[in-house]
């Protein structure tokens, strides 16, 4: 690990992007993670554009309400984790302290309520492969729930995996590991952590709202 | 000058050696032992692509005619050693597989991605090598996983390697249904070691090059290799995708890809090659690239046209992105636009054009050394350039509606893949052994091993071509069922007794590989005198690679330069004039 420490400060290297290989690996993971959702999403908006397909209207089958406030959640998560970069960035250790517990709370309500509001359409009989109920209301049930359940669901588990490394870093922070100069692994999950919502708010417009 | 040194002392990276022999050979974070790992387990996935051709080339020869040692396959496979229709499939699919994710992809990627990329660009290892060490562990499961599906009731599975919905999203359609989901893990966890390579190899190429290594001063396999990253992180993703809603498929009712409910299969397709396509790419670019340096090596001169080198690179990877729709000629698509994929296609052959004549060039009036490794540099030429010229007939989509799926599309991409990517590989594996393993391989059973290979391989997909515009089918299970194809059996037959001689001429490589471990000629440190930064130390390279960072002062391929009385003058050679990159300031940390 310290050899590659030795290199990635860029002093006596030939100059890259000028920024440290942690951040700079986060951001072409994000690239591939781009290209993963670009599938879901085209997917999704090729099967649901083909002749003969028939959506429900927005709201009619989904709670737009409860999931317009953990979008709203998510977003407030954002800005917490904005706020404990700037935090470490002018050396205010129980600012960060504070502001990542926030992050891993509001993720994981996040989470939460994204799995109440699976539990409660489960009930309801909606289902990825159609239930009846969902059958009289949606034409084109199966393609509804499979779409809504993938999508939604591999979002899901990036905010899961997410909230999971807010925790560490969070354990890292209590331990006094992130300085005013060294604090890479907390810009790095922020990174993560943006790209995730970013996801998100497109998700919610195109699976809730349209 | 003084200073400069006392920063390079403090800039030591290899370092005495004290890691256990769990950490040293087994879960190595050392990027050089992985790229040894990788070659081990890749060769190992050959063997098992190559046992499967035999018995498919068995069938088609001979159908009907029990194995040779058929005995030891379950009834289910091959009562009394006749291969049955159901087993046939899942021949044709696994070899596919195999040869494609196992063999020729971790072969180029794996293997010489993590060998080359810090050796040449003068990094002390990756950028991430615990990721690194994590990349060749799932690449393993996956391989395990691929094998468990032989083992698994129903078999592996059998819907072709590019595994096409719904025949491949429905159990009952062919008959497979744990092989099927079992492949599908298998691939995801695929995906998943290909990311964590790609990752590395892009963060180490940009961030980690040695003081002087200008992007343009780069070896062409570098160049290569980076881009194939790229390819990679932004294809293979796609079809991770895919493959999950296809297992949701099979599993748990959805219906992406299934019509009765509104699915479509043609998506399927799209988001396949919309990977697949790139991927291809993938399987060559690489091989490219380090056929480029060998030839310079081998030629003893520069490579001709290096810039021209690294954009036809470029331009291949970018155009491979709007390429795919040349798979589906027959799906179903509108004229116009698959007009519109077959220009695009063709116009690949621009830039391929441009690497085979600079190739040509870079060898025109060379003091040509006809070692091992340049033998096989120069058959990928020839080969490489009969696949890319077929490629450009089954461009055109009025003749590939005839040629579609018949043993012209075989013929095809055995030329691109074996005559090209393989014969890459087999000329990589010459030159750099003695880096990896501080002995030279035997060079006269190397050129058996060549010639051999070299004679059986076109003996046997040449011909393919023929029986393919005849119209034999690409995956029949008994091709003498049709009255039509039963004059083409002599040439299967040929083929098949050719297919099994390319086999057993593999013999020679296996025995001097294993054998040159041992008994090998210890190798100096530039046994090829080769320009390199990776000949620059001992062989094999202590961990850490470089006593000092090294400084580049030239671009790879200097070769009978009139500055200096050899033939080679190594990038880190400073000749009267140049100007010392090193830093000037001792690092922060």
């Amino acid at each position: 690990m310290s050899d590659a420490v030795v290199m990635s400060g860029g002093v006596h290297a030939e100059p890259g992007m000028r920024v440290y290989n942690q951040k700079l690996g986060m951001w072409v993971f994000l690239t591939s993670e781009v290209m993963f959702f670009t599938g879901l999403i085209g997917s999704y908006l090729i099967l649901r554009s083909a002749p003969g397909v028939e959506w429900a209207l927005p709201g009619e089958v989904l709670n737009v309400p409860l999931t317009a406030f953990n979008t709203f959640i998510l977003i407030c998560s954002s800005v917490t984790m904005v706020k404990a970069f700037a935090a470490i960035e002018s050396g205010d250790q129980k600012g960060l302290r504070l502001y990542l517990v926030a992050t891993v709370v509001l993720g994981a309500f996040f989470v939460g309520v994204q799995g109440f509001e699976y539990y409660k359409l489960i009930e309801e009989g909606f289902l990825p492969h159609c239930g009846e109920e969902l059958a009289a209301l949606v034409p084109s049930c199966h393609l509804y729930g499979s779409t809504f359940y993938t999508m939604t669901g591999f979002h899901g588990t990036h905010v899961s995996i997410g909230v999971l490394c807010m925790i560490w870093v969070t354990v890292k922070a209590f331990r006094g590991k992130y300085t005013q100069g060294d604090h890479g692994g907390v810009e790095v999950i922020g990174l993560y952590w943006h790209f995730v919502d970013l996801v998100w708010i497109l998700l919610f417009t195109i699976v809730y709202l349209i | 000058m003084a200073t400069v040194e006392a920063v390079a002392g403090q800039m030591a990276h290899a370092h005495h050696d004290d890691r256990s022999f769990l950490r040293r050979y087994i879960f190595s974070t050392d990027h050089k032992m992985i790229g040894i790992q990788f070659l081990f387990a890749c060769l190992f996935f050959l063997l098992v692509g190559g046992l499967l051709a035999m018995l498919i080339r068995w069938q088609v020869a001979f159908p009907g005619k029990p194995l040779p040692f058929g005995g030891i396959f379950p009834e289910t496979m091959a009562p009394n050693g006749i291969i049955l229709p159901e087993f046939y499939n899942a021949l044709v699919t696994m070899h596919g597989t195999f040869m494609i994710f196992f063999a020729i992809m971790p072969l180029l990627v794996g293997v010489y991605a993590n060998y080359l990329i810090p050796l040449k660009l003068g990094a002390p290892d990756m950028a991430f090598p615990r990721l690194n060490m994590m990349s060749f562990w799932l690449f393993v499961s996956s391989g395990i996983i691929m094998l468990a599906s032989f083992f698994v009731e129903g078999g592996p599975s059998a819907a072709g390697w590019t595994v096409y919905a719904p025949l491949s999203a429905v159990p009952e359609y062919s008959g497979v249904s744990a092989g099927q989901q079992l492949w599908i893990v298998s691939i995801v966890f695929f995906a998943a070691s290909s990311l964590l390579g790609s990752v590395n190899y892009i963060t180490t190429v940009i961030n980690m090059r040695a003081p002087g290594m200008t992007l343009f001063r780069m070896p062409l396999s570098i160049w290569s290799l980076f881009i194939t990253a790229i390819l990679a992180l932004l294809a293979v993703p796609i079809l991770a995708g895919a493959l999950v809603m296809l297992l949701f498929d099979q599993t748990i009712g959805t219906t992406f890809f299934l019509p009765e409910h509104g699915g479509q299969p043609l998506l399927w397709q799209h988001l396949f090659w919309f990977f697949g396509h790139p991927e291809v790419y993938i399987l060559i670019l690489p091989a490219m690239g380090m056929v480029s340096d060998i030839i310079a090596n081998g030629s003893r001169k520069p490579i001709f046209g290096y810039h021209s080198m690294v954009f036809a690179i470029a331009g291949i990877a970018f155009l491979g992105w709007i390429v795919w729709g040349h798979h589906m000629f027959q799906s179903g698509m509108n004229p116009l636009l698959g007009t519109s994929f077959m220009v695009s296609t063709m116009a690949i052959a621009v830039p391929t054009a441009i690497k085979v004549c600079n190739w040509l060039a870079t060898m025109w009036r060379g003091n040509i050394q006809f070692h091992t490794p340049m033998l096989n540099a120069t058959a990928f030429v020839a080969m490489f350039t009969v696949g890319g010229l077929s490629g450009i007939f089954m461009a055109s989509n009025s003749l590939d509606i005839f040629i579609h799926d018949t043993y012209f599309i075989v013929a095809h991409i055995h030329y691109v893949l074996f005559g090209g990517s393989l014969f890459a590989i087999f000329a990589a594996i010459y030159f750099w052994y003695p880096k990896m393993f501080g002995r030279m391989m035997n060079e006269t059973w190397g050129k058996v091993h060549f010639a051999l290979t070299f004679v059986f391989y076109n003996l046997v997909f040449f011909p393919m071509h023929i029986i393919g515009i005849g119209g034999h089918m690409r995956r029949i299970y008994d091709p003498t069922q049709y009255t039509f194809m039963q004059p083409m059996q002599p040439m299967n037959r040929f083929i098949t007794i050719s297919a099994f001689l390319l086999f057993v001429s593999q013999i020679p490589f296996v025995i001097n590989f294993f054998w040159s471990l041992f008994k090998g000629k210890k190798a100096e440190i530039n046994p090829w005198r080769d320009n390199g930064l990776e000949w620059t130390v001992p062989s094999p390279p202590a961990h850490g690679n470089f006593e000092i960072t090294p400084t580049v002062y030239r671009g790879p391929y200097e070769f009978s330069s009139p500055e200096v009385d050899e033939d080679f003058l190594p990038q880190t050679t400073p000749l009267n004039g140049d100007r010392r990159t090193a830093p000037e300031q001792v690092p922060g940390d």
